[in-house]
């Protein structure tokens, strides 16, 4: 490949889902698209071959599809007066990496955000007052409704075959559906994923508590399935190998099952994989973006120049490469400052565990990612009055079985040995009578809870890694235990011989060594004004409109939901409006 | 060496002691061989290059004379014959390395009458046998496409790999006239229902699906040439280290009771409830049968379910083996690797997922009397192919690391006698012959 390849109309840095969804609008409108992806191509056949795939060691702990940590990683700190250090081994949060992204590895749990999340600065304001927002905190609301985002919700649910039960029907609630969801325009495409012996359980338990509890929403098809573009896929069949894997049976939605088959035959894109990028070009005087500058799998490094650059890479990459080409002034947590990096959030999670005896077969080896699971929305968002619980916020609590591999996923109860006979004994006497009730709570913004890059930890290339700067703070130690609380009375209902409780205390750290979640947030947050946001409500850089931000470092704030149903609804609007008016004439689309 | 290429040097043996006779009878007029003065009776307009267009799809020229990473129809494609290999020549309007200097009557006598321009009879490679029995005015439109709707490749072919003695073309010349008629003596098809006589048409001519799917004689011609030659036409054969399965409806192995739009269905979107295409068929469907017409995909299941049934009770699904693995009774020799390697997509049930995963349970391509389909699939796995309707395709993994020929002949077996299948158990060594067979390719 010549250092200059022929200039296109577009290109698309990073292939997973938000790539692969501008991807298709953007050929759709006949232009000529280059999409530049950091790993590997990967698809069904063959790198998710059954039975290969399913092969715990390689890809749940070693973790083949994701990012290699020893070429790139980010720096992590707690404080602002502490020196940030590389996170070495995968623990808290995984990196995807690869054409699909970690949309090939997720675990489809596929959530719209509710109504005031979107507004959610306006609405604690108008509900509870200026003092329920702590000083230090920095929530914003969304520039966008969630009427407006509604029609592409829809679509994406009905793209990715979401299986699930419609709980707010055009604003008529459903039986058995969620009463806190958003009014819908259509319901599911597929039915719910048949319940596993642990969700019904929970559900039971949730009810005879006056809960609400219905199926997860899953991007596991529940039959075999058309999506809008023709594209079919199988239906889940419960095997139990969903995130930190590729599905081999089409039927957990991701860009490979549902987007990439009609576009791999197109004769206006090429998807360069192994093509890592550096920087995004911009032109003399730093207002119109250029072209992306990228290293091949050869070492070289190539200037591919567009008229357009879609900057849809993992939200972590997505505020590195903004940070690395100048784009937008860095944020500064002294002076409060600046918007490229401010609004990192996180979310917390918990678990109670309910150890039952053997008569008690939960058969926990059938589940999936989100089919079969059951949940309840009653203690997230707004959906309960939260006077005089001194936090905001709320969290899904949820239960049911991803597949209890053996290595990660052996609920053993707290005074089981860790390893040796004793072990063995408690594993052979708890695997098949455990299960456990999780629950997922929202992270806000704060002041100090921000991304940088790192003064001095550099990247194979040679360039600055990124800096973390994360804690948890008051809201959420009250949230999560709150959630908790809900979580183990819903356990007790339903009666196990034992329990066990795992909860962050008030003053315990950030912990990065343990898997919580890779619901990371912000840091390039989408706002109706510039000097506090990174991009306007089309995702659209208010400093350089030429370049379009997807995914979920537009969050300004984190949700108690997973975040791939509301950052694709982003995108889609977006790609909307790219199609309609920005390919007619291209500038800001939102006057600053 | 497969019986077929024992059988071929046989033949091949016995056509060089003719040899002699059929060099002085080479020498008279062959009146089998058309006329190259013939002239096309029309004007070349953009009706008849589209109409030629499709005709190129019904009759799937780009199957062989189209490879990957080569320019469309500029040939290059290797078909492996017992004496070597015949490459696919170049068919774009190309003056220097295609046909552009063809006339109509030198494309005529090398489509339908199997002659070259230089004489020399084809290789029966080229369908001419079953081309034959296209229509002037289809011929026509063909030629009209390859002179006006391709565009010429100035991308020399490679050449034939086949060592002389055995690329003296007069044995072919022999063949030629034992088993391939003249356009002129064969009669159009005719039936009282007008799409069953279209369906006959397309299936005999132009589709040529007897190259396939028709068993072959002593020296490799087609049994029957069409529905009127008797029961052996579309029987079922193998070829080319696949089995293609029976057309006919009835019995075990062949259509059963799919209906005219399984049928339909099936060449149009590459699989129906019933199956889904594999193997040498993909391609079929890819570059021809996907663009038929909904009417002309039609009439194919039309006149296929027209043929006369052959004896045999078709199948029936039985719900006694499922029953059997629900309950975890997993005695019969191969269930327990069908549960291990195979259900997770085709079912316990043996029904798979309608449009997704095809049933194995009735399946012609497992119960085909001729297993080579099937042991070949289980061994190397295969693709559904990718059609305008079907986006997406689905791969099946092959399992030939997993299972060794003993544990695959018992597994294949179990395939095809349960849930109502009635076929021969397969035997180790046909596992190992296909194991070989695919090993080199």
């Amino acid at each position: 490949m010549s250092p200059r390849p022929k200039p296109v109309d577009a290109v698309i840095i990073g292939y997973g889902w938000t790539g692969a969804i501008m991807a298709k609008t953007l050929t759709d409108a006949g232009l000529s698209v280059v999409a530049l992806e950091r790993g590997p191509m990967r698809d069904t056949s063959p790198d998710f071959s059954y039975p290969q795939v399913a092969d715990e060691l390689r890809h749940g702990i070693r973790g083949e599809y994701w990012q290699p940590l020893a070429r790139e990683t980010v720096t992590i700190r707690h404080r602002l007066d502490q020196e940030a250090v590389p996170y070495r081994q995968y623990g808290s949060f995984v990196l995807g990496n690869g054409v699909g992204g970690a949309g090939t590895h997720w675990n489809g749990q596929q959530w719209r955000a509710s109504p005031e999340d979107l507004r959610f600065r306006s609405h604690v304001l108008e509900r509870y007052g200026a003092q329920a927002i702590g000083p230090d905190m920095t929530i914003q609301d969304y520039p966008v409704t969630f009427e407006e985002l509604e029609p592409h919700f829809d679509h994406f649910e009905k793209v990715a075959g979401v299986s699930g039960r419609a709980g707010n029907l055009r604003g008529t609630l459903m039986p058995g559906g969620n009463p806190f969801e958003g009014p819908r325009s259509d319901a599911f495409p597929n039915p719910p994923v048949a319940d596993i012996e642990s969700s019904i359980r929970f559900a039971r338990a949730a009810r005879e508590l006056g809960y609400n509890a219905f199926p997860m929403p899953a991007a596991n098809a529940s039959r075999a399935y058309t999506n809008p573009y023709g594209v079919r896929m199988g239906p889940c069949n419960l095997c139990g190998f969903c995130e930190r894997f590729g599905c081999f049976l089409y039927s957990k939605a991701s860009p490979q099952t549902t987007i990439l088959p009609i576009l791999k035959h197109r004769t206006n894109l090429e998807v360069r994989p192994n093509a890592q990028v550096t920087r995004i070009l911009l032109d003399s005087d730093g207002k119109r973006a250029v072209g992306a500058a990228y290293v091949d799998e050869k070492g070289d490094l190539i200037e591919q120049r567009a008229d357009l650059v879609i900057l849809s890479a993992f939200q972590m990459h997505n505020v590195r490469l903004l940070l690395l080409s100048g784009i937008g002034e860095p944020y500064d947590p002294a002076t409060g400052k600046g918007v490229v990096g401010k609004n990192y959030a996180y979310q917390m999670v918990s678990s109670v565990s309910a150890y039952f005896d053997k008569d008690v077969h939960l058969n926990p080896f059938i589940g999936a990612g989100a089919g079969g699971q059951q949940v309840i929305d009653d203690f997230n968002s707004d959906h309960f009055d939260h006077t005089g619980l001194g936090f905001i916020g709320g969290s899904l609590i949820f239960a049911g079985a991803t597949g209890a591999r053996p290595i990660e996923q052996m609920n053993l109860p707290p005074d089981a040995p860790r390893w040796g006979a004793g072990w063995k004994a408690a594993a052979a006497a708890h695997y098949g009578h455990s299960m456990s009730v999780a629950t997922m709570g929202a992270v806000m913004s704060y002041r100090d809870a921000y991304l940088d890059l790192d003064p001095t930890y550099r990247d194979a290339l040679g360039q600055p890694l990124l800096r973390m700067t994360f804690n948890w703070h008051e809201n959420e130690y009250r949230l999560a235990a709150h959630a908790n609380a809900k979580a183990r009375s819903i356990v007790e209902a339903m009666k196990p011989k034992s329990i066990g409780v795992n909860l962050i205390k008030p003053g315990e750290n950030y912990d990065v060594r343990r898997y919580q979640s890779t619901h990371t947030t912000g840091g390039a947050i989408m706002g109706a004004d510039p000097a506090t946001s990174v991009i306007n409500r089309y995702s659209q850089s208010w400093d350089v409109p030429n370049l379009f931000v997807m995914g979920a470092s537009a969050f300004p704030q984190n949700l108690g939901y997973n975040p791939t149903g509301l950052l694709a609804g982003l995108a889609y609007f977006s790609a909307a409006e790219i199609r309609d008016r920005y390919l007619k004439a291209p500038g800001p689309l939102v006057d600053a | 060496m497969t019986p077929i290429a024992k059988k071929a040097w046989l033949v091949g043996g016995a056509a060089a002691v003719l040899g002699g006779a059929v060099l002085t009878a080479t020498a008279l007029s062959d009146r089998a061989a058309g006329d190259r003065r013939e002239t096309l009776s029309q004007p070349v307009t953009p009706a008849l290059v589209a109409r030629g267009a499709y005709v190129a799809r019904l009759a799937d020229c780009a199957a062989c004379h189209s490879v990957p990473d080569r320019p469309d129809y500029s040939g290059g494609l290797a078909m492996a014959l017992p004496i070597g290999r015949v490459m696919t020549s170049n068919i774009t309007p190309d003056k220097t390395y295609g046909i552009g200097g063809w006339s109509f009557g030198d494309f005529d006598r090398a489509v339908r009458y199997g002659v070259n321009r230089r004489d020399q009879s084809l290789y029966p490679a080229m369908p001419y046998v079953a081309y034959a029995r296209m229509s002037r005015a289809d011929t026509e439109a063909l030629y009209a496409y390859f002179s006006a709707g391709v565009a010429p490749a100035a991308t020399p072919a490679p050449r034939n790999e086949i060592l002389f003695p055995l690329s003296m073309r007069f044995p072919l010349t022999l063949w030629r006239w034992l088993f391939a008629k003249a356009p002129e003596a064969i009669a159009p098809p005719s039936a009282a229902d007008p799409a069953v006589a279209r369906g006959a048409y397309i299936v005999e001519g132009p589709g040529h699906c007897g190259d396939c799917h028709t068993p072959r004689g002593f020296a490799l011609q087609v049994k029957a040439r069409s529905a009127a030659e008797g029961p052996a036409f579309l029987a079922g054969a193998s070829i080319d280290g696949w089995s293609a399965p029976s057309l006919r409806a009835g019995g075990q192995g062949g259509l059963g009771d799919w209906t005219s739009q399984d049928i339909a269905d099936f060449l149009r979107h590459g699989g129906n409830a019933r199956g889904a295409a594999f193997g040498a068929m993909a391609p079929a469907i890819e570059h021809g049968t996907a663009r038929l017409t909904p009417g002309d995909a039609e009439a194919i299941g039309r006149f296929l379910k027209s043929l006369p049934k052959p004896p045999g009770r078709a199948f029936a699904y039985d719900a006694a083996e499922a029953r059997r693995l629900k309950a975890g009774e997993l005695s019969s020799p191969g269930a327990q690797a069908y549960l291990d390697n195979c259900a997770a997509c085709h079912r316990s049930d043996g029904r798979g997922y309608s449009g997704v995963f095809p049933p194995l349970a009735g399946n012609p391509a497992v119960v085909d009397e001729r297993a080579e389909s099937i042991v070949r699939i289980a061994l190397f796995g295969g693709q559904t192919p990718l059609t305008p309707s079907s986006p997406a395709q689905f791969s099946m993994p092959g399992f030939a690391d997993r299972l060794d020929d003993r544990e695959m002949a018992q597994l294949l077996t179990y395939v095809r006698t349960s849930w109502g299948n009635q076929a021969r158990p397969v035997s180790r060594g046909e596992v190992a012959r296909g194991r070989r067979a695919s090993a080199g390719r």
